[in-house]
């Protein structure tokens, strides 16, 4: 298994990369940790005439907290969210979710970026991002825009950015000391995409209440949940579209992750 | 083929070379240094025998290009021969019967090297939950789990 003959161009600004994803007679992708390009390189699923690896632009290593939220670059892996380097709530958050991606031999090249851009219907952070009501920062030639969560996947492996854009950060609120969340992923080991995901998100100070269900073949979707209700059972109606055994287990994930934040073990 | 100009360090030697941009990390160590010590299973990902050290960290060598490490720190299974901590792994790994056919046990290895180090607190069931990611068709884990209890029991003592 080795992948096709492929160029290689390394740049060292965002600048440098907007550029070479400029030209649309070839086929570019953009390689962050590479922790899913490379193995569907490897597979031939994927079969790039250039890969344009961002990994050493700094700008897009960095944490920093702006005005009332945080704002993580692209290239942040999940290694360092899993270590705690946000604090706080939002921190606790980022690092319940990072946690359970892969393994930490993969945790510590993939990025949070990258597995958005990248947007596999089973991913973690796609579901985690949309629930907390993240904006994506992106930049291509005509400039910067802002694009939300909610937005920004569209379907399986299809996001919001056009093949001359790239995802430079993901900004975050700073979830409140009352704020409650629960993160629920099912999967058949430690560490395998998820068969269902369940988030709940309540900041009464940030006005934020989502409920979102993940890894169902197609994008996200927030849903009208109950909390903190008698009613558990009825939340099979919210989950349309999923039949048979994803029916069952995307059931079971929100009646864990709903139980999770009424016990208040989240 | 596209090729791309790079320099790093293996086992704590210089190399500066051109490589083909498409090779993986673990496909250079093994073909192009002849450090067969990091052993290829899946080549996506998912058996962990291809884990090698880079900067510090444990990465998989067969879904990381080679041209991507250029600048890096890296430690292939041969380059811990002197390791303290790894010898200690590989006492209690043949002590345990924590490996038979020896397939995974490089990665395996690399990884205990890494819990032992990012997780000293580690009981048996964390230990379980982070060899999630290295899979071996022999032992059945018991014993590379407890080959790893028994490196932190001692190093508990000894701290």
């Amino acid at each position: 298994m080795k992948a096709v003959n492929f160029d290689f161009y390394q740049p060292a600004s965002v600048e440098e990369a907007v550029d070479r994803l400029s030209d649309r007679t070839i086929f570019t992708k953009i390689l962050s940790g590479g922790q899913s390009l490379c193995p569907m390189m490897n597979f031939r699923l994927v079969r790039p005439d250039l890969v344009v690896d961002i990994s050493r632009i700094e700008t897009l290593q960095q944490i920093n907290p702006i005005g009332d939220g945080i704002r993580i670059g692209s290239g942040v892996t999940h290694s360092r969210l899993e270590d705690g380097e946000v604090n706080g709530k939002t921190g606790a958050y980022l690092r319940k979710v990072a946690s359970g991606i892969a393994y930490r031999a993969v945790r510590t090249r993939g990025t949070m970026g990258g597995s958005v851009a990248h947007a596999d219907p089973s991913a973690d952070w796609p579901a985690a991002l949309l629930a907390v009501g993240a904006q994506m920062e992106v930049i291509g030639p005509n400039g910067t825009r802002t694009i939300s969560a909610g937005e920004f996947v569209l379907g399986p492996y299809t996001t919001a950015l056009d093949d001359d854009e790239l995802l430079v950060a993901i900004h975050l609120p700073k979830l409140s000391k009352r704020a409650r969340w629960a993160y629920v992923k099912q999967s058949r080991k430690p560490g395998e995409f998820a068969q269902a995901i369940a988030v709940f998100v309540e900041d009464e100070i940030l006005g934020i209440k989502r409920t979102v269900v993940g890894a169902n073949h197609m994008c996200p979707v927030v849903i009208e949940a109950i909390w903190d209700g008698e009613d558990v059972p009825s939340m099979g109606s919210l989950l349309s579209g999923l039949n048979g055994y994803d029916y069952k287990v995307h059931l079971a994930a929100l009646r864990k992750a709903e139980k999770g934040l009424r016990d208040g073990l989240c | 083929m596209a090729y791309v100009d790079i320099s790093l360090r293996v086992n704590g030697m210089q190399y500066d070379q051109s490589v083909e941009a498409r090779q993986s990390l673990a496909d250079y160590l093994r073909e192009t240094l002849h450090l067969t010590g990091t052993h290829l299973g899946c080549e996506h990902g998912v058996c962990g025998a291809c884990t090698v050290w880079v900067n510090g960290a444990p990465t998989r060598s067969c879904i990381t290009l080679v041209a991507s490490c250029h600048g890096s720190e890296i430690m292939s299974i041969e380059g811990f021969d002197n390791n303290t901590q790894m010898k200690a792994l590989r006492s209690a790994f043949s002590a345990e019967h924590g490996l038979q056919c020896g397939y995974c046990t490089p990665g395996m290895l690399i990884t205990a090297y890494d819990i032992i180090n990012r997780i000293p607190e580690a009981d048996a069931s964390r230990i379980r939950h982070e060899l999630a990611g290295n899979l071996c068709r022999c032992t059945g884990y018991k014993g590379i789990v407890q080959a790893i209890c028994r490196v932190l029991d001692k190093n508990k003592i000894e701290a």
